[in-house]
C-alpha cells in the first residue's frame, strides 16, 4: 500500500464520517425545526435539547426484532435496502467540497451522479416486488413510474448547465461559473434552476411529492413490510439522497465552495452554509405544503417540466452562440 | 482504475456501514417470532388472494416514453460539451432533432398517453 492509496483511502473515510453526521444530524434538525413550525418544542428528553436524540434513534432501532414473513422473495428482500443506500449516497463522491478537495475528480461526474440516481429506482422497485405485499407493490410501481419522469426534467435542466460550462467535471462546472460575471448560474438559468429544485423534490420523494409512501393511502409504500434496522437503511438513503440533491444544487447553480469572502481555518465553510440553507429548504417546503394528486403529479413532470427544461436548453443554446 | 477508485472506496463504506447494521441488528435484536407478527400488514385484515395484482397499463406506457426521452437526452449530453466547437450547426442540427422529438411528444400527448385520469 503506497501512501497515495492510503491518502484516498484516508480522505473517503473522512467524507464519509462528514456524510454520516450530518444525515444524523438532519433527521434531528428535521424534526426540531419542524415542531418550531407547528408551535411543538420537537425532541427534547435525550441529552441537553434532545441534542442525543439521533444517536438513541440508532440504538432503539438495532435492538428491534427483524420481522421477515415468509412469503417474500428473501435474497432481493434483503438487498434492495442497500442497492438503496449505495446508489442513494455514494453520488457525494463527485462533489467538490472545496477547491483541492474532491474525492474522485471523474470526467463525467455529472453523468456518474445522474446513472446513480436513476439506478436507486432499483431499490425502490426490487423491495416492492420481493415484499409479497399489496401496499409496497402499489407504492413502489408510483415511485418507479414518479422517478423515472422526474429524472428526464432533471437531467435536462442539468444540461444547460453542462451547456453553458462545457464539461461534466463538477470542478470544472464551479470553475466556469466563477468565471462569469455573477458568479453563480443560478441567475441566467433561473428556469433550469426551478425545474430542478421541483425534481430534485420528487426524485428523493419527499413532500410535496411523497406519493410512493403516502401513509394516509399506502401506510408507507414500498418499505411497509420493512422493520427495525432494514426500515432505518431506506431512511437513511432517503436523507443521503437529500444532502446528495442540496450539494449538487448547490454545485451547479450556487458556485459550488466559492463565498464572498474567505472564512480562514474552516474550508468547508460556505459549501457547508449552502448545503444548510437548501436543507431548511426542503423542511419548510414538508412543513408547509399539502400532498399532490398523483394525476397532478405526473402532469407536472411531463407536461410542465419537461417542456419548459427542453425550451430553456435551446434558448440557452441560442444565448450562447449571440455572444 | 484512477479516478473511479476513491469512488469504488467510499461506495464500500456505505455498503460496509449498511452491512454492519444489519449484523448488529443480528446480534443486539429480540426474536420472538409468532403467527401473527409474520402475516404481510394490510391494516390488520388477513391478506387475501395473489398481492401481484393487475396494475394500470398507463405504467407501461410512461416507461415505453421514458425510454424515447431517456435515448434523446444521451444525444444530447455529447452535444452540449462540444457545443462551442459545433457553433450554429451544432445548434440547427439540435434544434431539427428536437422539433422531430417535441412531434412525436405531441403526438403521444394527443393520443392520451399522458392523461392520468
Amino acid at each position: 500500500m503506497d501512501f497515495n492509496s492510503l491518502y484516498i483511502i484516508l480522505s473517503a473515510l473522512v467524507l464519509f464520517l462528514l456524510a454520516m453526521f450530518h444525515v444524523a444530524y438532519l433527521t434531528y434538525a428535521e424534526r426540531k425545526i419542524i415542531a418550531r413550525m407547528q408551535q411543538r418544542l420537537g425532541p427534547n428528553r435525550v441529552g441537553p435539547r434532545g441534542i442525543l436524540q439521533p444517536i438513541a434513534d440508532v440504538l432503539k432501532l438495532i435492538q428491534k426484532e427483524d420481522i421477515i414473513h415468509p412469503g417474500v422473495d428473501k435474497p432481493v428482500f434483503v438487498m434492495a435496502p442497500l442497492i438503496s443506500l449505495v446508489c442513494a449516497a455514494s453520488g457525494l463522491a463527485f462533489i467538490p467540497l472545496w477547491e483541492n478537495f474532491v474525492l474522485s475528480n471523474l470526467n463525467v461526474g455529472l453523468l456518474f451522479i445522474l446513472a446513480l440516481s436513476s439506478l436507486s429506482a432499483y431499490g425502490v422497485i426490487l423491495s416492492g416486488w420481493a415484499s409479497n405485499s399489496r401496499y409496497s407493490f402499489l407504492g413502489a410501481l408510483r415511485a418507479s413510474a414518479q422517478v423515472i419522469s422526474y429524472e428526464i426534467a432533471m437531467s435536462l435542466s442539468l444540461l444547460s448547465v453542462v451547456l453553458m460550462a462545457g464539461s461534466f467535471n463538477l470542478q470544472d462546472i464551479v470553475k466556469a461559473q466563477l468565471s462569469t460575471p455573477y458568479k453563480v448560474y443560478l441567475i441566467p438559468q433561473i428556469v433550469a434552476f426551478f425545474v430542478f429544485m421541483v425534481s430534485a423534490l420528487a426524485e428523493t420523494n419527499r413532500v410535496p411529492f411523497d406519493l410512493p409512501e403516502a401513509e394516509t393511502e399506502l401506510v408507507a409504500g414500498y418499505f411497509t413490510e420493512y422493520s427495525g434496522i432494514r426500515f432505518a437503511l431506506f431512511y437513511l438513503a432517503e436523507y443521503f439522497g437529500m444532502i446528495v440533491m442540496s450539494a449538487l444544487a448547490v454545485t451547479c447553480f450556487l458556485g459550488g465552495y466559492a463565498g464572498p469572502f474567505e472564512i480562514p481555518g474552516i474550508p468547508f465553510f460556505w459549501f457547508l452554509i449552502k448545503i444548510y440553507a437548501f436543507l431548511f429548504f426542503y423542511i419548510w417546503v414538508r412543513a408547509t405544503l399539502p400532498r399532490y394528486r398523483y394525476d397532478q403529479l405526473m402532469g407536472l413532470g411531463w407536461k410542465v417540466l419537461i417542456p419548459l427544461s427542453l425550451l430553456n436548453l435551446l434558448v440557452t443554446a441560442f444565448i450562447k452562440l449571440l455572444i | 482504475m484512477g479516478y473511479l477508485f476513491p469512488f469504488l472506496i467510499f461506495a464500500f463504506l456505505v455498503f460496509l456501514i449498511g452491512i454492519s447494521m444489519l449484523i448488529g441488528n443480528k446480534i443486539l435484536s429480540i426474536k420472538r417470532p409468532h403467527g401473527e407478527k409474520l402475516i404481510p400488514y394490510e391494516c390488520g385484515m388477513d391478506p387475501s388472494g395473489d398481492t401481484k395484482v393487475p396494475f394500470k397499463i398507463k405504467f407501461y406506457l410512461i416507461a415505453l416514453i421514458f425510454l424515447v426521452f431517456d435515448v434523446e437526452v444521451v444525444f444530447i449530453y455529447p452535444w452540449a460539451v462540444v457545443f462551442k466547437e459545433l457553433s450554429w450547426f451544432g445548434f440547427v442540427e439540435i434544434l431539427i432533432f428536437v422539433v422531430l422529438l417535441f412531434a412525436a411528444y405531441l403526438y403521444a400527448w394527443s393520443e392520451g398517453a399522458l392523461q392520468w385520469e
